[in-house]
């Protein structure tokens, strides 16, 4: 896999082709895997990032649909065993996943006590009970949170933006002004983390970096917040300046672009593969006689 | 291109940026803009590049021509390309090749010639690595000679470089000046370029114009104050663009910057590093074991290259970052009664003891006035209020911002920002200051007045740290450098001298 990634990814990189179209090779080198560290290439991060968009809204949709354990508990395993496929180290991947881990089991908790009250009372204080209804609830939430949001993070983490808005611009024909200066902004979100952590520390060199009252705490944060949002908008300002000065943005002109956005078969089995996963998901529970639709 | 009688006045101002531009420069020609601030020169590489906004009155007005290869600037895109100063705002995408096809897609080149040009502008900046390398690991030197490529790869007939090397240290000032020089040579385009270090493109171009401020001196009203060759133009101005806060190599100019300055005897030691390692939080050990003192009445230069830690040192230094290795030793004479470690100090305790300048002003500006930013700390400290007004008075005076006490901070001009946020750390008259690249992107004039500051500071007693690669400085200030290598894995970390106090059942068992 990864000497295909490698020589694929040679075809901008180094070898001078002349002509050709060198795009759908620069796919699997993810910005934001970049970042977690070493993507490996596998075919769903070489996958256009628009097939990869459109199976894990598949995934979310059928499982929305209904709340059950069943259905549910069965995308999530699959999901698990397709997990390899995002090209993240284990360690990385759970880091990424960490999020979606920790919210699942509070958002269960809150169901099982207040959810709807079936069958028998387990636990009781009050207005506050535990039924056997309310707890398979509970783990069906749970089961759900984990379902739709693991392939939803792990979609993201091998999806490249620079390829996502090539798809969007390119296939879906949206407005290239907005996608090219959306993906240009995001790159400044990087750089304002670093830029507040400064702040930060610039604020305790003024002296206002002691725990005082909530008020004053509130007041040098919100100072802060306003010297974040002026220097964002400075760069802003300049970068939009820059990218003009190199003909970006002419209202009414055309463009052409380097990287072409190409579907291939694997595209296609990307959505198949997601849409698989969701269907069998949903047959399981009919079959088993748990689908409960959410609407009506 | 060709101005002729060209003005523009931004929207909202009352005073025209450029009045009655009369220049012409011819194709292949290198021209070094000069001019003091104000004097329109980065409005007029906006308006060649066609950037100025159109239409609106409210936006702008502009009068006479200014012609690009014949046809009015910005008729066409891609005739002229610009890059500008701040390395940060230029990189648009995330990997090199995208970065650099950016331009001609826009210029609607057919594909199959895009990558051709890419290939050749990263060529002719000498940025040699692959097209899918990510940009955000580029250095400022790497980045503005991508920007420079991106402006390449649109083959323009006029490059623009506004401050292009302000933000960069030496080696990459040199680095971008030479890709600039390469690429002309290969393309043949003509040159504007608008920077104050002249030593820097003085060999380079063969033309220097000089730029009045609109209705300033001269009377004629001429837009252009001098044009020539470099050594012509320098030799018969050099003390007048010295007096604008133009950077004028010695040989032109009959006057010294800053007048001759004995350093005085360093006294006791205020401040020091033991085997001090250091990282920002969260990330890499950017300093393994850093050993050095930093006496009262007497300024140390830290220098090394990019990546080398010395923002991090620094700021670990002035008490804001926690040691990760070694320690941060206050001597009582700085610590006035508290421990010896700033980094356990409260944050108000830092203002009578340790001030920090910033690199970029700012971050550590935090009111609403330029009085109220300099009354701040005082305030803070309970100071009496008249003292406190007459200490502002008097600060205010001595960075000739009295005109300015009601402006917002945000609103001054970048020499401004930079005297105000020196002074906002000395306000509080603190006995060691650190400082972060106080002169990156100053002009002679706004450097002058930094060097007599800083040598009151020594002068009264004060331990300066100053993180720099301005050699001018370091000579003007008769610092003692502490050269600092990148970090070398192999160096084992020392322990914390002032380990974390310890909790829980650590702090039972430490008991018994």
């Amino acid at each position: 896999m990864s000497a295909g990634a490698a020589s694929g990814r040679g075809t901008t990189g180094g070898a001078p082709t002349g002509a050709g179209t060198p795009s759908a090779s620069t796919r699997g080198t993810s910005t934001l895997g970049g970042l977690a560290g070493d993507v490996r290439s596998t075919p769903l991060t070489r996958a256009n990032p628009l097939a990869t968009l459109l199976g894990g809204l598949v995934i979310a949709v059928a499982l929305l649909l209904t709340v059950d354990v069943v259905s549910a508990g069965v995308a999530l395993a699959l999901e698990l065993c397709l997990l390899p496929l995002v090209g993240l180290a284990p360690r990385t991947l759970l880091v990424r996943l960490l999020p979606v881990l920790v919210a699942s089991v509070p958002a269960g908790l809150v169901t099982t006590v207040i959810g709807r009250d079936s069958g028998e009372v387990l636990l009781g204080a009050g207005p506050l009970t535990v039924t056997e209804g309310s707890l398979g609830l509970g783990v069906a939430i749970t089961l759900r949170v984990l379902a739709v949001g693991i392939p939803g993070v792990a979609l993201l983490v091998a999806t490249d933006p620079t390829d996502l808005a090539d798809g969007l611009a390119q296939r879906l024909h949206l407005p290239h002004r907005f996608v090219l200066g959306g993906l240009a902004g995001l790159r400044l979100v990087g750089l304002l983390v670093a830029e507040w952590r400064t702040l930060a520390l610039a604020r305790r060199a003024r002296g206002l970096g002691d725990a005082g009252g909530p008020l004053a705490g509130t007041r040098v944060v919100a100072g802060q917040v306003l010297a974040l949002l002026v220097i964002a908008l400075r760069r802003a300002m300049r970068l939009a300046l820059a990218m003009e000065a190199r003909g970006f943005g002419v209202p009414g002109a055309g463009r052409t672009w380097a990287r072409a956005s190409t579907l291939a078969p694997r595209d296609a089995g990307v959505v198949a593969v997601c849409t698989a996963v969701a269907g069998l998901a949903t047959a399981t529970a009919v079959v088993a006689g748990t689908w409960a639709p959410v609407l009506g | 291109m060709l101005a002729r009688g060209w003005s523009w006045r931004h929207g909202g101002r009352r005073a025209q940026a450029v009045a009655g531009l009369d220049l012409e420069v011819e194709p292949g020609e290198r021209v070094l803009l000069l001019g003091p601030s104000g004097s329109g020169k980065s409005t007029l590489l906006a308006g060649l590049v066609g950037v100025l906004p159109e239409g609106d009155a409210e936006d702008g007005e502009s009068a006479g021509e200014l012609l690009v290869g014949g046809a009015p600037a910005g008729a066409r895109r891609g005739r002229a390309g610009l890059v500008l100063q701040d390395p940060e705002s230029q990189v648009v995408l995330a990997r090199v090749g995208d970065d650099v096809a950016f331009g001609p897609e826009n210029l609607e080149v057919p594909r199959e010639e895009i990558w051709p040009r890419v290939r050749a502008a990263l060529d002719a900046v000498g940025l040699d690595v692959p097209l899918d390398h990510p940009t955000a690991a580029l250095s400022g030197g790497q980045k503005q000679r991508l920007a420079l490529a991106g402006v390449l790869a649109m083959r323009p007939g006029l490059v623009l470089l506004d401050e292009p090397t302000a933000n960069l240290d030496p080696a990459g000032v040199v680095e971008v000046r030479d890709a600039v020089v390469r690429a002309l040579d290969a393309t043949g385009a003509t040159l504007v370029v608008v920077e104050h270090r002249v030593a820097v493109w003085a060999d380079v171009v063969d033309r220097v114009v000089v730029l009045g401020r609109p209705g300033d001196e001269g009377g004629d009203g001429a837009a252009v104050v001098a044009d020539g060759p470099p050594e012509q133009v320098l030799a018969a101005h050099g003390d007048d663009l010295a007096a604008r806060g133009v950077w004028v190599p010695p040989r032109f100019r009959t006057r010294p910057l800053v007048p001759a300055w004995r350093a005085p005897t360093p006294g006791e030691d205020l401040l020091a590093a033991r085997e001090l390692a250091c990282a920002r939080p969260g990330g890499p050990v950017a300093v393994r074991s850093a050993d050095l003192v930093l006496p009262a009445a007497s300024c140390t230069a830290l220098t090394g290259a990019n990546g080398a830690g010395k923002t991090t040192l620094a700021l670990t230094l002035a008490g804001l970052l926690e040691p990760v290795g070694g320690a941060v030793v206050a001597t009582g004479a700085l610590a006035d009664g508290l421990g010896p470690s700033p980094w356990r100090w409260r944050s108000r305790d830092l203002l009578r003891r340790v001030g920090t300048v910033f690199q970029d002003p700012e971050h550590q500006l935090v009111a609403a006035t330029v009085e109220d930013e300099l009354s701040h700390g005082p305030r803070l400290l309970g100071r009496p209020e008249e003292e406190v007004r007459r200490r502002t008075a008097e600060l205010l005076e001595r960075l000739r911002l009295t005109a300015l006490a009601r402006a917002h901070p945000f609103t001054l001009s970048g020499g401004e920002k930079r005297r105000l946020s020196v002074a906002t750390a000395l306000a509080t008259g603190p006995r060691a200051v650190v400082l972060d690249e106080p002169t990156f992107g100053q002009d002679a004039l706004t450097w002058a007045e930094l060097v007599e500051l800083l040598r009151e500071l020594v002068d009264g007693g004060a331990a300066l740290l100053a993180v720099t690669h301005d050699a001018d400085l370091v000579e003007a200030l008769g610092a003692r450098t502490h050269h600092l290598e990148p970090p070398d894995p192999a160096v084992p970390l020392a322990p914390r001298g002032d380990p974390p106090p310890p909790r829980g059942l650590a702090r039972w068992r430490g008991r018994r």
